[in-house]
């Protein structure tokens, strides 16, 4: 009888102490050590400098926080990880177009969120020209979050959770759209893709099998003057043959500079994680590697610019060694870091 | 102690009074906006342009910024910021510069629109923060003159017109640097704050050296046409009077 009491006694406990961790909105506490920038040493001097934006924990947690948190929507129904998986390299797996509030549809295939900070621009046609200026747009879009800037500081500025965090982050709590944005580019910044299999191998830490060598060699031969390592983009812009889809009639990056021969050409995507960032192209058009390795093979011998025509006609040897080692640019470090998740939002929403 | 006080504010105070006079001084500027040389109203007046097309205009915002007043032997203060003046803000429509060094002056120029480099350089605060509307989201840069209103002959919903212009790369940089000589010269002195009245006229933004047709152009909101319409509003200033308050 008295055990049973003391099982019982024991279980309130436990159940009040799950209750109490459920609602707690404390962060999951990071080091300084743990938002240190590390600069992979192949890697290019990078755009973003953070001299003007000093990664901080506090910094980091906050525009962690602001990217899981709906607050940021309209509805409060969408957050910046509702279309950026970090299992998919921020990316959304299987949905072609990105998806906002009240069910609506974009016009372009969510990227993925990776060594942002090596990007001169930003979005499939390079508009964006600064990683602190970039969440204007989803927040903004009405295909996406729909939101006024002012009505986003309405809301942090009610939530007396969020006040806490820009005080931390900025020793007082005065809440402004800079700040959000500095925030916001301190999480987005330190996303890091420099640990995959082929990393490993320049590391001279894993060999590459057989197969994924001969991809290699392929792949410099036919992919790397656009896909140039070590980010596997030459952040330039192209076309790559697709026939324009004629629902979205998408200009790509001449709708930026008005100039008809920059029609359809598209920001050229890395391809570190492309094993886990389908569907592909700027509409998502093909959902696995197979069909965007079938695209370049059929269009190099009708394509006019001479990349394109370089890949050739690729045999089916050819595609599975590329496959293999596109493969080997899957970073499960990224992946699977743990900084870059929180279950809860601060404001409780989800 | 309240003795103490007192007479440690009394030798405060009269230390300040005897202090050296200030080397520095201010101007207040105010823009005043006209339309045909009448004060400008949003909304209920109606105004014809150049074409003999009607209108009305329902706002009327624009960056000025990096301040310049040159005095008579030659030498420039400088103001590195930035103001945006807003029709529908009065308080919007009087600046200050400060720490202007004393002496007579015989120049004032500045920038309508905002630099290549504080268009390309992230998160900004301030005039600067995109919370006041005067950003593009999906071509990152500013808005440097708003100029938006209803015109019958616009075939557009509800008639309207709207003119965001900006840009500031090379081949459609709307930036248009304003010199406005004095006719004669401001005097900044340690007493007196003076005003200057800065005149803008709205309807040359619509009219000089290209009159703009509301049918055939009702919108203007990226780099087409933007260049014609800043070459319009690179001449809308003239200086107004100056007042020297004690």
């Amino acid at each position: 009888m008295k055990s049973s009491r003391l099982v019982f006694i024991v279980a309130v406990l436990l159940a009040v102490l799950a209750v109490a961790l459920s609602f707690s909105t404390a962060p999951n506490a990071i080091s300084k050590k743990e938002v240190a920038l590390r600069l992979p040493k192949n890697f290019p001097k990078p755009f973003y400098d953070f001299k003007s934006n000093p990664i901080t924990p506090e910094g980091f947690t906050l525009g962690r926080a602001l990217f899981y948190d709906p607050i940021l929507s309209q509805d409060s129904t969408i957050s910046c990880a509702s279309c950026h998986q970090p299992f998919a390299a921020f990316a959304h797996i299987d949905h072609k177009l990105s998806h906002g509030i009240d069910n609506r549809i974009g016009t372009r295939n969510v990227p993925a969120l990776q060594n942002l900070i090596w990007k001169d621009d930003f979005m499939w046609d390079g508009g964006v020209n600064h990683l602190e200026v970039q969440p204007i747009n989803p927040i903004t879009s009405k295909d996406e979050m729909n939101e006024s800037l002012k009505n986003v500081l309405t809301k942090l500025h009610r939530s007396q959770h969020y006040k806490a965090y820009f005080k931390s982050a900025f020793k007082d709590s005065t809440i402004t759209t800079q700040r959000l944005f500095k925030a916001l580019a301190q999480f987005t910044g330190l996303m890091v893709s420099a640990n995959s299999k082929y990393d490993q191998y320049l590391r001279k830490e894993v060999q590459l099998t057989e197969m994924e060598q001969k991809g290699l060699l392929l792949f410099n031969q036919k992919c790397n003057s656009c896909h140039t390592a070590p980010l596997f983009t030459n952040n330039a812009f192209a076309n790559n043959g697709l026939p324009p889809d004629t629902a979205l009639n998408d200009l790509g990056r001449g709708k930026i500079t008005g100039k008809k021969e920059d029609d359809f050409l598209f920001k050229i995507p890395s391809l570190r994680n492309v094993e886990v960032t389908y569907p592909y192209m700027h509409d998502g058009r093909f959902s696995k590697l197979s069909q965007v390795l079938n695209h370049y093979s059929h269009t190099s011998g009708s394509a006019n610019n001479e990349p394109l025509k370089n890949i050739g006609t690729l045999s089916d040897d050819e595609k599975v060694e590329l496959t293999a080692f596109l493969k080997t640019l899957t970073d499960k470090t990224f992946l699977t870091d743990k900084r870059f998740v929180i279950i809860q939002s601060p404001s409780g929403m989800r | 102690m309240k003795t103490v006080c007192l007479s440690v504010a009394f030798i405060l105070l009269l230390g300040f009074s005897v202090l050296p006079r200030k080397n520095n001084g201010q101007l207040q500027i105010q823009f005043q906006h006209f339309l045909d040389a009448q004060i400008l109203q949003l909304d209920s007046a109606v105004y014809q342009n150049a074409l003999g097309q009607a209108y009305s205009i329902s706002k009327f915002k624009y960056y000025v910024g990096h301040f310049r007043l040159k005095n008579t032997s030659g030498k420039t203060y400088q103001h590195s910021g930035y103001f945006l003046i807003d029709e529908e803000e009065a308080n919007s429509k009087i600046i200050s510069l400060n720490n202007i060094p004393l002496g007579e002056y015989s120049e004032i120029n500045f920038t309508l629109g905002v630099d290549s480099i504080h268009n390309c350089s992230g998160a900004q605060s301030s005039a600067l923060d995109p919370l006041h509307g005067m950003f593009w989201s999906w071509s990152s840069g500013y808005i440097f003159l708003k100029l938006e209103g209803k015109s019958p002959a616009c075939n557009t919903p509800s008639n309207f017109f709207e003119y965001h212009i900006g840009g500031y790369k090379a081949e459609s940089n709307c930036l248009r640097h304003i010199t406005l000589p004095f006719k004669s010269p401001l005097t900044i002195s340690a007493d007196k704050k003076p005003t200057l009245n800065i005149y803008t006229a709205v309807d040359e933004v619509l009219k000089n050296p290209t009159a703009i047709d509301f049918a055939k152009l009702p919108t203007v909101t990226d780099h087409q046409n933007a260049t014609t319409v800043a070459d319009n509003y690179a001449d809308i200033f003239s200086i107004g009077s100056k007042v020297y308050e004690k």
